[in-house]
């Protein structure tokens, strides 16, 4: 199987008044056609500037320094950032859906005219029939009395309601690509579980690839085939879900894991295990692997030698670390 | 609930928190958010309390309402056998000395233009608790506390990070060696390496200094983690309450096995074979709540007599409360 959505050697930097922030540094995913991805790190990773790389929505200071970006073979980088190549692709062949719904819908439209849009301008529909598919669409993410309140503001919905006319929008040019950044991190946790099992039951019953980006590993353990973990600008381990997870082989991706407290866990049972330090300045990277300050398996070659490269572990299994971790540590 | 007891260090009963919802010029009292509707717990001293629910249920209120920032609507709130749900504010300020808070946001819960140091040591002014030399050596004392640098008290918080500025208002909370800490969703703005490294300095510092918390968050994996007791809320109630081993063990009412189920297991293994109880609907209003249980047209077990009556928060055994007619 072909990958739909290929990012190659990307490299995404802002040039600020403070220096160069190095905030996508060469990095490359994939994601097959009907295949569910999770794009994991914490804030600052670069995760994010990644996917609005893929869709160039970079602003100055900000610029794609290199890389391709694969949709269907083609290089979509090439195409003018605002010709119309690119709107074709933007929210008609790969979609998105954001995090805050309050701040990525327009609160002065209703959202029959947000919906419409796309429509009308993707798919040539007229006013009516763009009307009835939007309601459609509501129907679809599980809106109540959608063609009631399809003329409705933002506002007038909760936070749930909003990220379900997010996800409607998304579907509404049949992408084949959708990635969705931090689609359940503003809503509470039954919310998120009803938000997921909807996503995942649309992507999987429509075949449309999905890339889920996300700070939360649990988030996207039960969903996705697999997983990019990121830091400090750079992909540090990749692999299908269940191999991260039991045989994790990056001592950022163990640290993560050990770091969370579990479902379950007796009190006083088990002392959580931070990772000790912060994160880099993406603007003063060291030369050597960014993590190795707060790393615990380190060895006297991390200090020597510059960031080491993906290199394979086992099957589609990567991590970018000269320590042989031992499996099922 | 029960009868006061000597380790109780609070005793909440019968709490209810309504905010006015006014109307028009003449601010005509229309109808009542009921934020906190009708709550009894304790607070046994020197054990972590976790009050988990999602956003709107009332647990902030009901945290608020004991540091006293709110006047209760109905009930008692007694700390150490003294009621302070209706004293003023002069009988309070020895009260408040006792209780410390930890809130949510670092970045937004911290003055910008004051320094580090000078913000730990507002409460000691507050509280005339010495002189200058004096407060210095508390601070410096409470910046290796919560493992700061005694050398950045002259520093202002935007120069700290994010897990930084919430050990200065954990420096804070505890200036004035209070016996009880409020802790309000105290590491959800915080990155997830980081969070851990806030859970185990609030444990450590529990047990050298033998505090009590109040364990507030969303987050029922973290709670379960650092709490004896857990009360569950929902829409101004709490749904059940009891041990932190118990509730997950055997959770008994329908709405916290539904927030247990919707909690995502970081196990691909576990978390595709489990069965997942995704709630149908939305919270009602808190302004407007259902009669009856307030879960019970989201539930799976709901029976007509669950509209008709306010099921009481019951103990089942062994300090297990749960307010259900089902179970």
């Amino acid at each position: 199987m072909a990958p739909v959505l290929e990012i190659q050697n990307l490299t995404t930097n802002f040039y600020t008044e403070y220096g160069t922030v190095k905030a996508v540094d060469g990095v490359s995913y994939y994601v097959d056609e009907g295949e569910i991805i999770g794009l994991v790190g914490e804030s600052g990773c670069g995760k994010s500037v990644s996917v609005l790389s893929a869709m160039q929505l970079i602003q100055t200071p900000g610029r794609i320094d290199s890389g391709r970006v694969l949709f269907k073979g083609e290089d979509i980088l090439k195409y003018d950032s605002k010709g119309e190549k690119m709107s074709a692709i933007r929210g008609g062949k790969i979609a998105m859906i954001f995090q805050e719904p309050m701040t990525s819908l327009n609160p002065v439209l209703s959202i029959c005219r947000q919906l419409t849009e796309a429509l009308e301008i993707h798919l040539d529909m007229d006013i009516q029939s763009a009307r009835d598919r939007a309601i459609e669409l509501l129907h679809m993410v599980g809106l109540p009395e959608a063609a009631r309140r399809i003329d409705d503001f933002p506002h007038q919905f909760s936070g749930g309601m909003r990220q379900r006319v997010m996800i409607a929008m998304a579907l509404s040019c049949n992408p084949s690509v959708i990635i969705a950044d931090e689609p359940t991190t503003a809503v509470d946790v039954t919310t998120q579980a009803q938000l997921l099992e909807l996503m995942n039951d649309l992507v999987t019953r429509l075949h449309t690839s999905l890339i889920i980006v996300t700070h939360n590993l649990g988030v996207v353990a039960r969903y996705v085939q697999r997983i990019y973990v990121m830091y400090a600008g750079r992909i540090v381990e990749s692999g299908p879900a269940e191999e991260i997870f039991e045989n994790p082989r990056h001592p950022y991706t163990i640290g993560l894991m050990r770091s969370v407290p579990r479902l379950g866990e007796k009190r006083g049972s088990r002392k959580l295990i931070p990772i000790d330090g912060m994160p880099p300045d993406l603007i003063f990277m060291p030369p050597t692997c960014a993590f190795l300050p707060r790393c615990t398996y380190k060895i006297e070659r991390c200090r020597e030698e510059p960031w080491p490269a993906l290199r394979q572990v086992g099957e589609k299994h990567y991590t970018a670390c000269f320590v042989d971790i031992g499996e099922k540590e | 609930m029960s009868e006061a007891k000597n380790d109780h260090i609070v005793e909440v009963q019968h709490l209810k928190m309504y905010f006015p919802i006014t109307r028009g010029l003449l601010r005509r009292h229309v109808g009542d958010i009921k934020a906190v509707d009708d709550i009894s717990f304790f607070i046994k001293n020197k054990e972590t309390l976790g009050l988990v629910g999602e956003s709107g249920c009332g647990k902030t209120t009901t945290g608020r309402c004991i540091l006293r920032l709110y006047r209760p609507t109905e009930g008692t709130i007694s700390f150490n056998g003294d009621d302070i749900s209706h004293m003023r504010e002069k009988e309070l300020k020895p009260v408040r000395r006792n209780m410390g808070a930890i809130f949510q946001d670092p970045f937004s819960s911290l003055n910008p233009r004051q320094t580090a140091g000078s913000i730990i040591s507002d409460p000691l002014k507050v509280h005339n608790m010495g002189n200058k030399s004096e407060m210095d050596d508390i601070i410096a004392r409470l910046f290796k506390m919560v493992g700061l640098d005694p050398r950045m008290t002259d520093r202002v918080p935007h120069e700290f990070s994010g897990g930084q500025r919430q050990r200065i208002g954990i420096a804070r909370a505890l200036a004035c060696r209070p016996s009880l800490v409020i802790c309000d969703e105290p590491i959800s703005a915080l990155d997830v390496s980081i969070q851990a490294q806030i859970i185990n300095l609030l444990e450590e510092l529990q047990e050298e200094l033998g505090l009590t918390y109040l364990f507030i968050a969303h987050d029922l994996a973290v709670v379960q983690h650092i709490s004896d007791r857990v009360a569950v809320m929902y829409l101004g109630r709490i749904m059940e309450l009891t041990s932190s081993e118990e509730l997950y063990e055997n959770p008994l009412h329908p709405y916290t096995r539904a927030l247990l189920s919707a909690i995502p297991i970081p196990n691909p293994k576990i978390e595709r074979t489990r069965h997942r109880i995704v709630l149908k609907g939305e919270v009602p209003s808190p302004a407007n709540p259902p009669p009856g249980c307030h879960f019970h047209p989201r539930c799976e077990l709901a029976i007509n007599d669950c509209s008709v009556g306010v099921p009481p928060l019951r103990d089942i055994g062994g300090g297990h409360y749960v307010s259900c007619l089902r179970v």
